[in-house]
């Protein structure tokens, strides 16, 4: 069975924990146990109805302040799929948690209340969205039974929608009208809008195309762990040198030809390891460990690949930045800076620009970043790096920045 | 895997995410523990370590925060499987700290939410820097909002406002002497996942997961195993029943469900069929209060 992660986005009452509350609820996901305790919570709040949104709004302060803050996993799985949601929070000052969330997803649903239609909030998740290339977005048009499941009204935010989306890179997106309250089009296609010729959200989900989503073309692979082991007791190990990561891109087989980075030194594959015994091929997201035919120098932060497609080697790195901090970018700042297993430290040449959410205007007179700004910088590394163009590659592309002082996370970061 | 469309399904792309998240630690921290009760989670975690880095050995030590009111199974399991794995095991004693007066018993003598002290002052002794533990978000709410990487200041608090940003597969494991991190390998697996992958690789669990003959008594919804800790008040009549564990836990508030799955099929049929959570069936002490678990989590709790 596959696995999808999917990222939700909305603003602030778009009903997003109630929507996957609902799809929770009508796939059984949702415990007697766990219903009996929000069912007695909404009573004890006054609620009119269950409060689907309780189930994911677990923290005392999201209950009392009534609002998502965090990032919230939810699993759930049909007969066709396993289902992982990022629950990202609409709060405008809590939006890095769409970064997050959106970071390691294969598809991005958005909310749009229908009385209220698109708002900056909208953009800005799309946006994001696209920014962080999730392959697939789905707007749902949300509370449908407060515009008595009006046409008109759907449509006229589907093509608001389109018209914005011209300026971002979205390789797929549906639109599908619902009432996450009532469950409309959630599961099954509902009876209240006979004009809606599309699928139900569930069914999106559960047949929209993923496997050709990720790199299979550009071999990589991280080093992450060197394992020798120490055994004064079986002398069969006594030679053993296995590099451990996760493939990165690409499909790696032994016999192939390879190249360490940054030594430039060229060997072949011996074998790929697992705890299973050895496997014919390795690609993007096994974990394995490889043994290289030569005895050579390679240690954590070196990437192998092909030796007729590598990564650009370089200390100069052009990205978009999306910060995540309340303290803000300052340009020739040194920051640590994650890429893959490697760890190095970078500064901040230049602020090219900052991005406009909202317009999408790049304003090339700013010199900062605050929390939630997006903007294009060039950075200058104290090693190299080995790197893909994030749009090639979401793992080879992308890295986090890290304050050195507090340890806290600070931007991430995406290659052009 | 079929190696035609180069897919995996959702249990090997499960045991890879959780492979790397070990491997991560061992490579960036100094002094990792794997806190290792004997429980199924903690069974599989120990397992993907053992995985992570075959042909060697774990190289990192293996930590059981220990009640005093162990399930005699799980604690020979546990003795068995460390040395088997030739890994060292430290034990912190919940009875040990009472003994020195670190914590006191309570009335009810429940014992769970006594385990941060023995836990945090293990991790102080010892300067474990990273802590795997065994929970899934898919267990309880609070846990739900956790990442898997979950910084803890020098009072081994979680602070649930103000986490870190968790982006693609990159792990931020920064912190200052006496702060450590705790890791969660397991934290996107579900409970069905965690059977499915045991049955999947014929994992060995303690004896009192599976259906099996014990005099249980019923209290707040609950079946409970007479124990030396734990007798059957008036009126609270001893009925002989064909029971198993879903979690295991302090002896006093680890309920058994009516069962007669004896083998992992059996288990996972019932698991995809049940409808009520494990922690709910099984765990007295998380209905203590709504943010049961938070509350706790903020202290410093697993």
């Amino acid at each position: 069975m596959e696995l999808l992660r999917f990222a939700t986005a909305g603003s602030v009452d778009d009903g997003k924990s109630t929507l996957i509350g609902r799809l929770l609820y009508d796939t059984k996901s949702i415990f007697e146990d766990q219903l009996e305790s929000i069912e007695r919570t909404s009573r004890d709040r006054g609620d009119e109805q269950t409060n689907l949104a309780l189930l994911t709004d677990g923290l005392r302060a999201e209950r009392e302040q009534g609002i998502t803050i965090d990032v919230a996993y939810r699993y759930f799985a049909t007969p066709k799929r396993k289902f992982i949601i990022a629950d990202t929070p609409g709060h405008i000052q809590y939006t890095r948690n769409m970064v997050t969330g959106a970071s390691t997803a294969n598809l991005a649903l958005i909310l749009v209340d229908a009385r209220n239609g698109l708002v900056e909030q909208s953009r800005r998740h799309a946006f994001i969205a696209s920014l962080l290339r999730v392959p697939h977005l789905v707007l749902c048009v949300n509370k449908m039974d407060l515009v008595d499941y009006d046409e008109e009204v759907f449509n006229r935010i589907k093509n608001e929608f389109r018209q914005f989306a011209t300026k971002l890179d979205i390789g797929d997106l549906s639109f599908i009208p619902v009432s996450a309250l009532h469950g409309d089009n959630i599961v099954h296609r509902s009876e209240n809008m006979p004009w809606y010729d599309g699928s139900s959200l569930l069914h999106h989900l559960e047949e929209v195309h993923i496997a050709s989503d990720r790199n299979l073309i550009d071999a990589r692979f991280p080093v992450q762990y060197v394992i020798r082991p120490q055994a004064q007791t079986n002398h069969d190990l006594h030679d053993y040198r296995g590099y451990a990561g996760m493939v990165a891109g690409g499909v790696f087989k032994p016999g192939d030809d390879v190249v360490v980075l940054p030594s430039g030194l060229q060997t072949t594959i011996a074998a790929i390891d697992t705890a299973k015994g050895p496997v014919d091929e390795a690609f993007a997201p096994m974990s394995v460990t490889i043994r290289l035919a030569d005895d050579i120098d390679v240690s954590r932060g070196d990437m192998l690949c092909r030796p007729h497609n590598q990564p650009k080697v370089t200390q100069d790195v052009d990205a978009m930045l999306c910060w995540l901090s309340e303290d803000k970018l300052s340009v020739r700042g040194m920051y640590a800076l994650k890429h893959t297993t490697r760890n190095v430290r970078a500064q901040v040449r230049e602020l090219d620009y900052r991005i406009d959410v909202n317009t999408l205007h790049r304003d090339e007179t700013a010199d900062q970043l605050s929390l939630n700004e997006i903007g294009r910088v060039r950075l200058r590394t104290t090693q190299p790096l080995f790197l893909d163009e994030y749009r090639r590659n979401r793992t080879t592309g992308s890295f986090l920045l890290i304050d050195e002082a507090t340890g806290a996370t600070v931007a991430a970061g995406m290659i052009l | 895997m079929s190696s035609h469309t180069y897919e995996l399904t959702h249990l090997e792309s499960l045991e890879s995410e959780s492979i790397h998240i070990i491997r991560e630690v061992a490579a960036e921290f100094e002094r990792p523990v794997l806190l290792f009760s004997g429980g199924k989670d903690s069974v599989i975690m120990l397992h993907l370590a053992a995985k992570a880095f075959f042909p060697a050995r774990i190289p990192f030590p293996v930590m059981h925060v220990d009640t005093g009111h162990n399930f005699p199974e799980v604690l020979e399991f546990r003795d068995r499987t460390v040395e088997q794995l030739g890994v060292r095991l430290v034990v912190a004693s919940v009875e040990d700290a009472i003994a020195k007066g670190r914590v006191r018993e309570r009335p009810d003598g429940i014992r769970n939410p006594l385990q941060t002290v023995p836990l945090l002052d293990a991790i102080n002794d010892n300067q474990f820097d990273a802590v795997f533990g065994g929970a899934r978000r898919d267990e309880e709410k609070a846990r739900a909002k956790e990442r898997v990487f979950s910084f803890r200041d020098e009072f081994g608090q979680w602070d649930p406002k103000n986490q870190r940003p968790e982006l693609w597969s990159l792990y931020n494991g920064r912190h200052h002497k006496g702060e450590h991190i705790r890791v969660f390998p397991l934290s996107n697996w579900t409970e069905l996942d965690v059977w499915q992958y045991l049955a999947q690789e014929n994992i060995e669990l303690p004896s009192i997961y599976f259906a099996h003959q014990r005099e249980v008594f019923r209290r707040d919804n609950m079946w409970y195993a007479i124990s030396q800790w734990t007798q059957p008040r008036e009126g609270e009549e001893v009925v002989t029943l064909t029971v198993r564990y879903r979690t295991v836990g302090d002896v006093p508030v680890t309920g058994a469900v009516e069962s007669t799955a004896a083998s992992y099929d059996e288990v996972i049929a019932e698991t995809a069929a049940t409808r009520i959570t494990e922690r709910g069936a099984t765990r007295g002490d998380d209905r203590l209060t709504e943010a049961a678990m938070e509350d706790r989590k903020r202290e410093g709790y697993f």
